[in-house]
Order: C-alpha cells, then sequence, then structure tokens
C-alpha cells in the first residue's frame, strides 16, 4: 500500500491508462502547465505532451462536444471541466450528445468518454462554482455516474471509467482532493455499480456519496461512543446503482439514512429513497431520512455555508430520529 | 476627451480608489479575513474608469469575476462592496455573493457573474430592455479575452448586430485567461488572432484596439461608441489591451508567464501614465494629487473597518431570497 491524496490518485490513474493506451488523451482548461484548477493533472503534460495533454480555450461546449466526436471516431477521452456548475454551458453535449448517441445510432456508435469535474461546497466558492448536480445526470439514460470518497476508491473507479464504453460523469468532490488514503500498489481497477459498505453495524444503514462518506463515519464513531451501530454505504457509482448492497443492508438495520451534499429536492438521494421504498419497504422499521443541503443556491458567507451544508451532528440527529 | 478639470479628477480619483481597494483586498484576503477566492483588477483601472465615465446612471454594466473595479466605476458603495467581499451582512449581496456576485441593480450594475461569458447575453437583454420600453440607456458589457472565446460571445455580438442592440462591448485583453496566452506566435494559445477586435468584422460591426492603460484612450473610444448606441446606431466592439499584475486568483502561482513581461507592464501603469499627464499640463498640482491620495486611502480604510465590525449574517437567513419579494 502507498498513502496517496485523491488527487494524486486521480492522476496515477490517468497516467497508468495513457501509458496503457494511446488513444487515452485529455482536454480541458489549464490542464496543462497549469496542472489543473486543482492541481490534479499536475505534471501529466510533461509527461505526455502537448497533444495528449491538451489546454483548451474557455471553451466547454467544444470541450464535451469535442470528447463526444473523439470518443466515437477510436479515441478515449477525458475531458476535464473545471467546476461541475459549468456543466450548464455544455449540458446539450451531456444530455443530447453524449448520453443518446448509442441509442439513438441503433448501438452503432460508442461514446468511451469520461467527464471528470469538481462537485462540492465548503471553501466559500458562492452560487456559480459550489453545486452538487448529481441530480442533473443521474436521470439521463445512456449516462453512468460515479462520485468516489477515497484515494482508492477515486483511482480505481477512474480507471474503469476510463476502459468503460460509455460515457462517463466522474464526479469529484474538491474538498477531498487534499485528503489521503492507502492505495494499492498493484493494478487494481473497481467495478461501476459496486458499493462498498465504508463500516458494518447493525442498528441503522446509512448510504452516503462524496464528502458525506467522511461525514457519515464521523457520525458513526460518535454513535458508536453510545452503543448505536451504523452501517455506511458508499454507493461509489450512482448509475449503475448497487441496489442489491443497499436493499440487503436496509434489510438487516431496518432503517435507511440517506446523506448527500445535493440540494434536496429532486435529488439522487431522493431516488435512493424511492428505491427503498419500492423494493424494500417491509424491511424499513421507521420513515426514509434524506439529510441533505437547503434548497437555496450555495451561499458566500461562510456561516450561511455551514448553515447550508448539513452536519455531521444533522446525521447523528437523523440517526436518533429513526431508532 | 474629457476637457474640464473637474471630471479629469473624478476619474484619477476613481481609478486610485480601485487600486486602493484592490490592494486592501489583497491585504486582507492574504490574511485569511476574506473567505472564498478573489481575482483582482489591479493594473487594469484605466478600462472600468474610461468606460464608465461614458454613462449616465440610468446606463446598465454587466460585469465578469474580475469585477471590483467595474463596480466602483459605475458607482458601486465602497462600504457595502466591501463588507459583501468579506461576506457580512450589511453587503450589497446580505453575505450571499461575495466577490464574484456583488450587484446594485439600482445602479444599473446587473452583477459580477461567476461563469465567464455569462455578462454578455445578459447585456443583449438590457439591450432589449432599451428599445422595447423606448428609453435611450445603453449597456457596456465588460468581459475578458478568454470570455470572446465563448459561444455566447458569438452568440450575443450576432444577435446585437442584427437587432442593432444599444451595447458597447468592451473587451479586457489582459493576455492571458489564467494560464492560457490569448496569443503567441508559437505554443499554446487561446486564440489564432492577435486582436479579438477583428472578430468584429464577422458580425458587421465595428472593431477597434485601443491602449487599455489609457484612460483617456478608453474615454474617448467609449463615449463615441455609446453615442452611437444611443442614437440608433448600434452596438461596437473595443477591445483594450492590458495586464494584470497579480495572478488570476490569489495565490495563483503564475508559473505560465515571465516576471520580466509583468516588469514591462508594470511601466505602464495607467495610473502613473494618468497623473504624470495632468501633472505635466499642470491641470494638477503635486499638492493636489496627494490630497486626493489620501482622502481616497481613508475612505477606503473606513470601508474596511466597516466591513470588519458588521455582523455575520443570521444562519436563519439561508432560506431567504430565493424567490423575489417586494421589499416596502
Ligand atoms: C464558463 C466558465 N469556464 C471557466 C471558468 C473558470 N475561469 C474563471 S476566470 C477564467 C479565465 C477568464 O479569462 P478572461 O476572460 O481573459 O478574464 P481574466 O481573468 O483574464 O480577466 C476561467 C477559465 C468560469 N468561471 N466559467
Ligand atoms: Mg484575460
Amino acid at each position: 500500500m502507498k498513502n496517496l491524496t485523491y488527487a494524486e490518485a486521480l492522476r496515477e490513474a490517468m497516467a497508468e491508462e495513457m501509458e496503457k493506451d494511446s488513444s487515452v488523451f485529455i482536454m480541458g482548461e489549464d490542464v496543462g502547465v497549469f496542472g489543473g484548477c486543482f492541481g490534479v493533472t499536475g505534471d501529466l503534460v510533461q509527461r505526455f505532451g502537448e497533444d495528449r495533454v491538451r489546454d483548451t480555450p474557455i471553451t466547454e461546449t467544444a470541450i464535451v462536444g469535442g470528447a463526444v466526436g473523439a470518443a466515437m471516431t477510436g479515441s478515449r477521452p477525458i475531458a476535464e471541466l473545471m467546476f461541475a456548475s459549468f456543466m450548464g454551458v455544455a449540458m446539450d453535449e451531456v444530455f443530447n450528445q453524449a448520453a443518446k448517441m448509442c441509442y439513438m445510432t441503433g448501438g452503432q456508435a460508442k461514446v468511451p468518454m469520461v467527464l471528470r469535474t469538481p462537485v462540492g461546497g465548503g471553501i466559500g466558492a458562492a452560487a456559480q462554482h459550489s453545486v452538487c448536480n448529481e441530480s442533473w445526470v443521474v436521470g439521463i439514460p445512456g449516462l453512468k455516474v460515479v462520485l468516489p470518497s477515497t484515494p482508492a476508491d477515486a483511482k480505481g473507479l477512474l480507471k474503469s471509467a476510463i476502459r468503460d464504453d460509455n460515457p462517463v460523469i466522474f464526479f469529484e468532490h474538491k474538498v477531498l482532493y487534499e485528503t489521503k488514503g492507502e492505495v494499492p500498489e498493484e493494478d487494481y481497477t473497481i467495478p461501476l455499480g459496486k458499493a462498498d459498505i465504508k463500516r458494518e453495524g447493525d442498528d441503522a444503514t446509512i448510504i452516503a456519496t462524496g464528502m458525506f462518506v467522511r461525514k457519515a463515519l464521523e457520525a458513526a464513531d460518535q454513535l458508536a461512543k453510545e452503543g448505536i451501530e451504523l452501517e455506511v454505504i458508499d454507493p461509489r457509482s450512482l448509475v449503475p446503482l448497487d441496489k442489491e448492497t443497499i436493499l440487503a443492508s436496509v434489510d438487516k438495520t431496518g432503517r435507511a439514512i440517506i446523506a448527500t451534499e445535493e440540494t434536496k429536492r429532486g435529488s439522487f438521494a431522493s431516488e435512493v429513497a424511492a428505491v427503498i421504498s419500492e423494493e424494500g419497504l417491509y424491511s424499513l422499521e421507521a420513515p426514509i431520512l434524506r439529510v441533505c443541503s437547503e434548497d437555496t443556491p450555495v451561499p458566500f458567507s461562510t456561516v450561511l455555508e455551514q448553515a447550508y451544508l448539513p452536519s455531521t451532528e444533522d446525521i447523528i440527529t437523523a440517526v436518533k430520529s429513526s431508532l | 476627451m474629457k476637457e474640464n478639470k473637474e471630471e479629469l479628477l473624478e476619474m484619477l480619483e476613481k481609478m486610485l480608489e480601485i487600486r486602493e481597494f484592490e490592494s486592501s483586498v489583497q491585504q486582507y484576503f492574504a490574511e485569511g479575513q476574506i473567505p472564498g477566492f478573489v481575482h483582482l483588477y489591479l493594473g487594469e483601472e484605466a478600462i472600468a474608469v474610461g468606460a464608465c465615465s461614458a454613462l449616465k446612471e440610468d446606463d446598465y454594466i454587466t460585469s465578469t469575476h474580475r469585477g471590483h473595479g467595474h463596480l466602483l466605476a459605475k458607482g458601486g458603495d465602497v462600504k457595502k462592496m466591501m463588507a459583501e467581499i468579506f461576506g457580512k451582512v450589511t453587503g450589497y449581496n446580505r453575505g450571499k455573493g461575495g466577490s464574484m456576485h456583488i450587484a446594485d441593480v439600482s445602479l444599473g450594475i446587473l452583477g459580477a457573474n461567476g461563469i465567464v461569458g455569462a455578462g454578455l447575453p445578459i447585456a443583449a437583454g438590457s439591450g432589449i430592455s432599451s428599445q422595447i420600453n423606448g428609453t435611450d440607456a445603453v449597456t457596456v458589457c465588460f468581459f475578458g479575452d478568454g470570455a470572446s472565446n465563448r459561444g455566447t460571445f458569438h452568440e450575443t455580438l450576432n444577435m446585437a448586430s442584427v437587432w442593432n442592440l444599444p451595447i458597447v462591448f468592451v473587451c479586457e485583453n489582459n493576455m492571458y485567461g489564467i494560464s492560457m496566452p490569448q496569443y503567441q506566435s508559437d505554443g499554446r494559445k487561446g486564440q489564432n488572432i492577435k486582436d479579438v477586435a477583428d472578430r468584429a468584422v464577422g458580425y458587421g460591426i465595428s472593431g477597434i484596439t485601443i491602449d487599455g492603460n489609457d484612460v483617456l484612450a478608453v474615454n474617448e473610444a467609449v463615449n463615441e461608441a455609446v453615442k452611437k448606441a444611443r442614437s440608433n446606431g448600434g452596438p461596437s466592439l473595443i477591445e483594450c489591451k492590458t495586464y494584470r499584475w497579480r495572478g488570476h486568483f490569489e495565490g495563483d502561482p503564475t508559473n505560465y508567464r515571465d516576471d520580466e513581461e509583468l516588469e514591462e507592464w508594470k511601466k505602464k501603469d495607467p495610473i502613473k501614465k494618468f497623473s504624470s499627464f495632468l501633472l505635466d499640463e499642470e491641470i494638477i498640482t503635486e499638492k493636489e494629487f496627494k490630497q486626493i491620495k489620501d482622502k481616497i486611502k481613508e475612505k477606503v480604510e473606513e470601508a474596511t473597518k466597516f466591513a470588519q465590525e458588521s455582523a455575520e449574517p443570521s444562519p436563519d437567513d439561508v432560506t431567504n431570497n430565493v424567490y423575489f419579494e417586494e421589499v416596502e
């Protein structure tokens, strides 16, 4: 094992895949000499050259649309959007082009592209740089959607995403970039569609994503002192969703709390709640609860942003109310 | 050109105000008193001031992520701006917006903007309002060289041209969009033309390139374009060549440009250029110049103190303002 940051793990995944497969390339704003807005691409331009690590003009529409076209014609692009909030600029390319190409062409065209982009608040970046927009894409047939919470997951999932023959929206949480964790030395991948049980417990199930996996684990530590054992499940890939692992856990604990950073209305958390109520209702001994952000844009001031984001305490309160 | 002394002094004051304001933001950001991130306008003051001095109070501007200068030049209140940047409840946006989203709709300031290139279509909209409502209001739309690579630039110039909208597009070409050079003969570049103004011809509007560090040149060009727009002559594109003195944001290591390039541009300091002119022409005396500088320093210090001493928003405010409510 080696100790890497989330950002380093992502960079290793890209470097290894680029070494192995010459059709893999990166494009995005300031991914070259600048090393990426959050330093994820780092020195890759020195290692692979400007043809394969392409600095683009400010042109999200052409970055994502270009990735679709390159993917249809034998390349494996990794497109980077500096902030997930900028996906709005390229939404047609995500929604009407990348997602539908395979289906519309009756299965002729494949679009093996990855769109990497950071979500999340917590750094005072305000309303247009902090969104968690999982819900924009989880409902679009044809896309796969990933959001890792640890360096090891980030690396293994990104490698699978690059190898996947379909468009993968690969969300990263910007507060996680500098967090460290153990990453295997050897070559490995983590399949899309496989949840990870981050902590086992019998009293309640927390399904959490991204930054909220950490908060759920903190909540679990605190509750353990009171004798309450939480099971923390990280779906890791939101689409495809590992329903089996989630439903089995809910069947064991009888309680389901979903904790994500998204605004609550129409969220991925709502989708998980719907799955549990459709397929696991009779396992439940208490209502399903969602712990999500306020239904507002992300505010700037630190006080307001903290009020906007759910805290570890909010997760604990939700768990206690369901017991 | 502005002929009367009072107007010239106003321009000098505004430029000094922006310089002082941005230097304070730089300092307090470094000290950790300002959350988030800030993009400073140091070195580009002549553009905002030259352009906004050509406007009336009921004219509009759209701004960018690097907006402090535009807002101050259009008459933004120094205290409310500083308080917003500090995230305080007394700020223009009650702490909800921060540096990248400051607005004063009553002054026609339609907002700084966190999305590069987003101000352009909004400027088209205020231009349409002037036509629909039969006012003579003109919109000055500020944006960067990098923004002129976005579709919104092309779509808006086209729409403005075909509908003859009263807009002055002011491109601040500071030679970089973060690390990407606007143009260089070899190597990475955002565009393959030296002058962004060349793009105007593709939309059938006039485009000129001027020295963006010369406030009088900017003022003259924008004045003319505003006059044209007011009298139904349609939109214009004015490209102002300039340079940002600081990194893209505070904390940017600027590993993509040379210190020598920065030093060269610092010699072309727009404030020095203008104040030397005023002194050489004996329009102001050294003593007056110093008095103005002292006055501005005091004004910005007061604003900073106001910001620091103002209250934080209440956590309960988080859910307010999602939808518009008329306030009495
Ligand atoms: C649509 C969009 N893409 C990317 C960004 C990230 N970003 C912020 S400022 C900037 C550079 C802008 O360059 P330019 O328009 O030349 O303005 P300058 O910063 O030089 O004043 C970039 C890429 C953004 N905010 N919005
Ligand atoms: Mg620029």
